[in-house]
């Protein structure tokens, strides 16, 4: 897993699982690897797996069967569109403005 | 656990650890860190038994690790930075000296030699340094202790053997297993060590988790200069710097930027995480 420079690993852990759910490669009720696994697998030490799967609990996109391991929720693929369509609307669709005002460009490049 | 109280070791006239204090909890994977000579590998000896605190205490589960009480030394394992090219091949090595662990696992010993492509019937002493080190790695993790102490695991290893130990770590470790690396290679450890104890002369900085440090320092990678910056490092493409944190947003620690650091404000550092 390759990571990017400055965002905090636990989190982009967790991005990397919502972006398996919204490609559908993990689906409802899927068993994912358990944190030693997932820890053994990406070379991760398995307390910082373990805060990504909390976030990820807490936000209602894997649920954790006691003694089985975690699944992905039922609404999951719903749950990360919505956030993630939140989140591209506030921070990249101004970010993407700004660059194109900076470079003279107008919506006409999307060809729509 | 093992909790460590006021630990003072010196060699002749020449004090190297001094009023060392913290606990080393189940279920981590310590990074030993500090400049040469300030004691990372004594303090690995004191822990594992070799050498007797001369002031202070050490104390793993109850035992004192001098009293070297058989039933503790076969729940840990201590990997030295300068192992030994015995005259027998890698697997008759492991299955001599592996009877002195009770829960020394051949298979395991097999297995991990494989994933570092290893070949145990080669003879010890017709190995490379880097060959030697991974045989001596498998044996360690085969031993399957509880207390795992490591002086410079990665040094000598090839660039694929490097991921493959990250991993390793992991998957051949117990889960309350206490583990302790010391090493200044951080990179090959990145993501694996955590907690973080840097050890300066006679004293601890830190010893925290990446957590605890994220919450604290924020790492910023770009190329506009940060105000009040306690430390700033030009990278390719932009800046290292690493301020207070008052945001409260998370970045990624990075390990050397988070050493200089604390070497640079070892006061304020230590001001800041004993709170």
């Amino acid at each position: 897993m390759e990571f990017n420079s400055n965002k905090s690993i636990y989190l982009q852990i967790c991005d990397a699982i919502c972006e398996q759910i919204l490609s559908c490669e993990l689906i409802p009720d899927e068993r994912i690897p358990s944190v030693r696994e997932y820890g053994a697998e990406i070379g991760v030490n398995p307390n910082t797996i373990m805060r990504s799967y909390e976030k990820l609990t807490a936000d209602g996109i894997i649920y954790n069967k006691r003694g089985i391991g975690y699944f992905i929720c039922p609404e999951a693929h719903k749950t990360v569109l919505e956030a993630q369509r939140k989140e591209f609307m506030e921070n990249e669709v101004p970010a993407i403005r700004r660059r194109m005002e900076l470079l003279g460009l107008d919506a006409s490049i999307f060809g729509v | 656990m093992i909790t460590i109280k006021d630990l003072g070791f010196a060699y002749g006239e020449k004090p190297v650890l001094k009023n060392i204090t913290m606990n080393l909890q189940e279920g981590r994977i310590y990074g030993l860190l500090g400049e040469n000579g300030v004691g990372k590998t004594t303090l690995l000896t004191l822990l594992c038994g070799l050498k007797k605190p001369m002031a202070g205490s050490i104390e793993t589960d109850g035992h004192k690790p001098f009293d070297r009480d058989p039933s503790f030394l076969s729940d840990q394992y201590y990997l030295s930075d300068e192992v030994a090219a015995i005259n027998l091949k890698a697997i008759d090595y492991a299955e001599t000296f592996g009877k002195f662990w009770d829960g020394f696992d051949m298979n395991k010993f097999t297995e991990v030699m494989e994933v570092l492509e290893n070949d145990p019937q080669q003879k010890m002493n017709h190995m490379s340094f880097g060959q030697l080190k991974k045989t001596y790695i498998a044996f360690a993790l085969a031993c399957n202790t509880k207390y795992l102490f490591m002086d410079e695991p990665t040094n000598g290893l090839d660039i694929p053997s490097k991921a493959q130990f990250r991993k390793a770590v992991t998957k051949y470790t117990r889960e309350d297993s206490v583990i302790l690396i010391s090493t200044h290679q951080v990179r090959d450890l990145e993501n694996i060590i955590d907690p973080i104890i840097i050890l300066d002369r006679q004293d601890v900085l830190l010893n925290a988790t990446l957590e605890e440090i994220s919450e604290k320092l924020y790492f910023d990678y770009t190329t506009d200069k940060v105000d009040g910056a306690l430390y700033s490092e030009m990278i390719p493409g932009g800046n290292i710097q690493v301020s207070l944190n008052n945001s409260g947003t998370e970045s990624k620690v990075n390990i050397e930027a988070l050493f200089n650091t604390v070497h640079q404000h070892k006061e304020l550092i230590k001001g800041i995480f004993n709170k």
